[in-house]
């Protein structure tokens, strides 16, 4: 396998692999939470600061913990826990240094413990087999992906509101397929690079 | 205590947790390009909701509550590492295919919501008997997505070849799009049928 360059995961991670478009990561918040843009915005940074730290800490436990000590099936108990962790610390870190910041993330943050995005990037980067910096690269792409499909959703859902929609399909029904027409909006990228 | 067919009528149609309440939806749409993928994660879900469930029950009176939660995510998590190390004993191909997405049964939301809203309140075996509801209810509704993929994607049912050579694949119905829109289309259609059972009970009641 050649090596990739983490600048073009990075990409990858924002078009062609996006979180939300091919592999259906973190589906719950973004249909829940993706009515208005600026709370869309808010959710989605929280969750790419997250994402990067958690895969950090991820990274450095699986390489110099777990495989070391052929503990390596314990990897789910592991990084849920510790995305837990971190987002608890975080939480209390922001509350008492950053009031400002909490007030504008504070909701968000425990929301993130269950966004299946954060754990999935953990789980991509053990089977795709990145290293330190194919892993920032991935994490970083995977949060800024998942921030840009939020918002564009959030800013065609501001604009339905005037619609007239079929009965059963107002809510998710709608959403989802307006997610369905962002995804072929977005195989236009394929080609471009492609990661695996 | 509400009756086995009670908490089965719920878990599969009334309270279904893809088409109604909208939850667990991340490897229900991934896992669904072929109808065995569909069949393994459907089983392997189905066995870890019950089973978290009946045990997340069994424990409720010794769990302080504030600390539930935590608990609740390890007892998911050691089911899901035992449906991970059998998927990579016995089904290495299998496990290749899905791939992250058996991990991702811990974030699952069913299980937790479940966990949460049912187990922590009832007995353990309607709380098993729920889990397995619920896990069944998602399992159907990803064989159905996953027939029409796999049968318009590929011509095949279960991998056995069903559409002879004169039919074209649809290569869409294979990618992320398609499974948007056949989930959107199933809950339009449950949507629809349940929003009617609604009223015509309404009507039963004005009427007697």
């Amino acid at each position: 396998m050649i090596e990739l360059n983490p600048l073009i995961i990075f990409f990858a991670a924002i078009f062609t692999n996006n979180m939300i478009f091919s592999n259906f990561l973190g589906m719950c918040s973004y249909i829940a939470v993706s009515k208005e843009i600026p709370t869309s915005l808010g959710l989605g940074q929280a969750v790419t600061f997250v994402l990067t730290f958690t895969t950090i800490i991820n990274y450095l436990i699986y390489h110099y913990v777990l495989v070391p000590l052929n503990l390596d099936y314990l990897r789910f108990i592991v990084f849920i826990i510790s995305i837990a962790a971190f987002v608890q610390l975080l939480e209390m870190i922001v509350e008492r240094y950053l009031p400002n910041l909490y007030y504008a993330l504070g909701i968000f943050l425990p929301l993130i413990t269950v966004n299946c995005a954060i754990l999935g990037v953990s789980l991509f980067m053990i089977i795709r087999k990145y290293n330190f910096l194919q892993s920032i690269g991935f994490s970083i792409g995977s949060g800024i992906g998942w921030t840009l499909a939020i918002v564009a959703l959030a800013g065609i859902r501001q604009k339905l509101k005037r619609a007239s929609v079929p009965k059963g399909l107002e809510g998710p029904g709608i959403t989802l397929i307006i997610t369905g027409l962002m995804a072929l909006a977005f195989i236009g990228f394929s080609g471009i690079v492609q990661i695996q | 205590m509400d009756s086995p067919k009670k908490i089965f009528r719920m878990g599969l149609w009334e309270d279904n947790p893809v088409l109604v309440q909208i939850i667990g939806i991340c490897s229900a749409l991934a896992v669904t390009n072929l109808m065995m993928n569909s069949l393994i994660m459907g089983i392997g879900l189905i066995f870890v909701t019950g089973l978290s469930s009946f045990t997340v029950s069994s424990i409720r009176t010794f769990t302080p509550k504030h600390i539930r939660m935590m608990v609740q995510v390890l007892i998911i998590a050691a089911y899901v590492i035992i449906v991970d190390i059998f998927l990579k004993a016995y089904m290495p191909e299998m496990s290749k295919a899905l791939g992250p997405y058996v991990g991702l049964i811990i974030t699952n939301c069913i299980i937790m919501g479940r966990a949460e809203a049912y187990a922590q309140q009832n007995p353990p075996i309607p709380s098993f008997l729920d889990g397995v509801a619920s896990g069944m209810g998602y399992t159907i509704v990803l064989l159905l997505i996953a027939f029409f993929r796999e049968l318009f994607g590929f011509g095949t049912v279960f991998g056995i070849k069903v559409l002879g050579d004169w039919w074209t694949p649809w290569t869409i119905m294979i990618m992320p799009p398609a499974a948007f829109f056949l989930l959107a289309v199933a809950i339009w259609i449950s949507k629809t049928i349940q929003d009617k059972e609604k009223d015509d009970k309404k009507g039963q009641v004005v009427n007697s």
